[in-house]
């Protein structure tokens, strides 16, 4: 294996351990469902960066997947009666499929036409969210849908779900890291690069978009039918157009390739409205102005900035030790 | 169906797509000029209602004047955009700009909420509400009104593109602006005039909506997203295209809200885009454009 793999790995691990190690810390569960978000919008964002930032492709309808997969175990669930892991295969099943469905026209699109498609899609599913009241619950939400239960394990606190989900955000991580690091990772980078020269050398380039499209819809509707059976209430506010634009800015502020820098991405921006919450009024003021001011001054996302910021400390220290070398050279050859 | 309410669906369609085909229009200038997707452009047709309404109802002014001074401000607040968030990180990759403009979107509009509240507001229709009969079907004043205007904007656009030579000098620019920058014109200052122009196209068509459609701080989002529709709808970085997509866009939509459901309209509309565009990729009047690998 390569040590760019085994770099991620590690990352991964280290993170995993983090976050396994962070819920006696917090303080109240507040904080605790304010981690649990984080990690299912990481797990939809990390997906959509598979897509935009190593395939060059775009999605603005993300938040249509994550809420199809949420509305199908819902109703599956909760209606139909069917057990919850069979509902929750299913959720991730009707994505992915219907993301196939979409995305074999859609894909054939390029840059500003193939946004305007998924937003399209996304605005579509919408509108379905909200107006087949009789299996959605329209626009005042779907309540009732039953907890987390696996295996015939329930989840029945909140620190157990926490646990669930940090293990599947784990699982999705993993999952990206391998497609990267391996022949379709490279195919993808490749088309990004050039979608005919990508073809000239062989590359099935229709199928390798299809494919990501595909993953990275599952990865939200997996998101998706775990927020739904986590919150047991979902309604069609949380899965409108302006989740789909948050999700691009998640990637984009992470730094688009990177997966760790999608994932604080993700983490910054749920938290950040949380953080906000206590100015009240401005709080929309003050969260456009912070995401104006990432993007002017980080224009590498919080990945290159962080990588920026390493490289300039260490380059502080490096000359440091070689000014302190320096003046002790010089302070010797004064007294002798 | 009847006669009467064809037409009359017809032109509610058309109204409501004239300030579609603005808001595209807005689109295509900013993307002409710099490559990229301005999503604070719905919050520009939102300013320019929301302004009208701030100027006449709290400082007393008459509607015309409060107009105007709504366009000049909303054009201001276009150029200040611009200046502080556009151009001293010019050189970034397209999508961190349109990521920018998506934070612009947000503050304009938190501003707005701040400054406005959350309530709709109404503007006066400019003269009158007495409906006019017209072949069966009821004609507003107002509807005369905001086509008469969205084709003088429409024709003032043509006439500053084709003639004047600030208009030339970005179409230099949205040609190549390596090229124009070579023979002297200052492309700078023409992505600061087109943000400008934008702005103002963009209020024009808010001032003359509020008064069918009403308006509050938040109308600018789906405004946006039709416009932008409008955009792909006629072919990106054609004028013509957008404001021909517009009206496309509002008669299908109020048909599909006559004749089908008024709840899917929105949903027909896309649907019918979606279909267009798997079908021709580049938009109905948009050039299938070859890139040199």
């Amino acid at each position: 294996m390569s040590v760019g793999y085994r770099r991620d790995m590690r990352w991964l691990g280290g993170f995993l351990v983090v976050l396994l190690l962070a819920p006696p810390l917090l303080s109240n569960n507040y904080y605790l469902t304010v981690l649990t978000m984080c990690c299912l919008n990481a797990m939809t964002a990390v997906g959509l960066s598979l897509l935009v930032g190593h395939a060059g492709q775009i999605s603005l309808g993300h938040a249509g997947f994550y809420g199809l997969g949420a509305y199908t175990t819902a109703a599956l669930s909760t209606t139909l009666g069917v057990p919850v892991g069979l509902s929750m295969c299913a959720g991730v099943g009707v994505t992915s499929g219907v993301a196939a469905l979409v995305g074999l026209p859609a894909l054939k699109l390029k840059g500003h036409y193939l946004a305007m498609a998924t937003l399209g899609f996304g605005v579509i599913l919408s509108i379905l969210f909200n107006e087949t009241v009789e299996v959605t619950g329209g626009p005042s939400g779907f309540t009732g849908i039953p907890r987390l239960s696996l295996f015939g394990v329930e989840f029945s606190s909140d620190l157990s779900v926490y646990y669930l989900i940090l293990a599947v955000l784990g699982l999705v991580v993993w999952l990206s890291f391998n497609i990267l690091h391996s022949r379709v990772g490279r195919a993808l980078r490749a088309l990004h690069t050039s979608e005919k020269a990508a073809q000239a050398m062989g590359i099935d380039i229709a199928r390798y978009k299809l494919f990501i499209f595909v993953v990275s819809a599952a990865f939200a509707g997996l998101a998706g039918v775990l927020y739904a059976h986590y919150l047991t209430f979902i309604a069609p506010a949380s899965f409108g157009f302006l989740f789909s634009v948050q999700l691009i800015v998640m990637v984009v502020l992470g730094g688009m390739t990177s997966v760790p820098g999608t994932i604080a991405g993700a983490f910054f921006l749920t938290v950040l409205p949380e953080f906000l919450r206590a100015f009240e009024n401005v709080e929309i003021l003050l969260f456009g102005a912070i995401l104006i001011l990432c993007m002017m001054y980080l224009p590498d996302g919080l990945a290159g900035g962080s990588r920026r910021l390493g490289r300039l400390l260490w380059k502080k220290m490096v000359v440091r030790a070689a000014k302190d070398e320096a003046d002790a050279e010089a302070g010797e050859g004064g007294n002798g | 169906m009847d006669q009467a309410s064809l037409l009359q669906y017809l032109i509610t369609g058309l109204t409501v797509g004239a300030t579609y085909g603005l808001t595209a229009l807005g689109f295509t200038i900013i993307f002409n000029t710099t490559g990229i997707i301005n999503f604070a452009q719905g919050e520009f047709v939102m300013l320019g209602g929301m302004m009208s309404v701030f100027f006449m109802h709290a400082l007393g002014l008459p509607e015309p004047l409060a107009i105007v001074l709504a366009v000049a401000g909303t054009t201001l607040i276009g150029a200040l955009v611009e200046r502080l968030a556009i151009r001293p990180v010019r050189d970034c990759p397209a999508i961190n700009l349109v990521i920018i403009t998506i934070g612009v979107s947000i503050l304009i509009r938190g501003a707005a909420m701040l400054l406005w509240g959350k309530d709709t507001f109404a503007l006066p229709a400019f003269s009158g509400s007495a409906p006019i009969a017209f072949f069966g079907a009821a004609l507003m004043p107002q509807t005369l009104w905001v086509l008469a205007i969205s084709l003088l904007i429409l024709a003032g656009l043509k006439m500053f593109f084709s003639r004047s030579i600030h208009g030339k000098a970005m179409l230099a620019c949205s040609f190549d602006p390596k090229a124009a920058a070579l023979v002297g014109i200052g492309v700078d200052r023409m992505v600061l005039l087109s943000f400008m122009i934008s702005a103002l196209v963009g209020a024009v068509g808010g001032a003359i909506l509020a008064p069918i459609t009403l308006t509050s701080f938040d109308v600018g989002v789906m405004l946006g997203l039709k416009g932008f529709a409008a955009c792909i709808l006629g072919g990106l970085g054609n004028p013509f295209g957008a404001a021909a997509g517009g009206l496309i866009l509002g008669v299908l939509e109020s048909l599909g809200a006559g004749f089908i459901s008024s709840a899917y309209k929105d949903a027909l509309a896309f649907v019918i885009l979606l279909a267009l565009l798997f079908v021709r990729p580049s938009g109905l009047f948009g050039q299938k454009d070859g890139k040199r690998v």
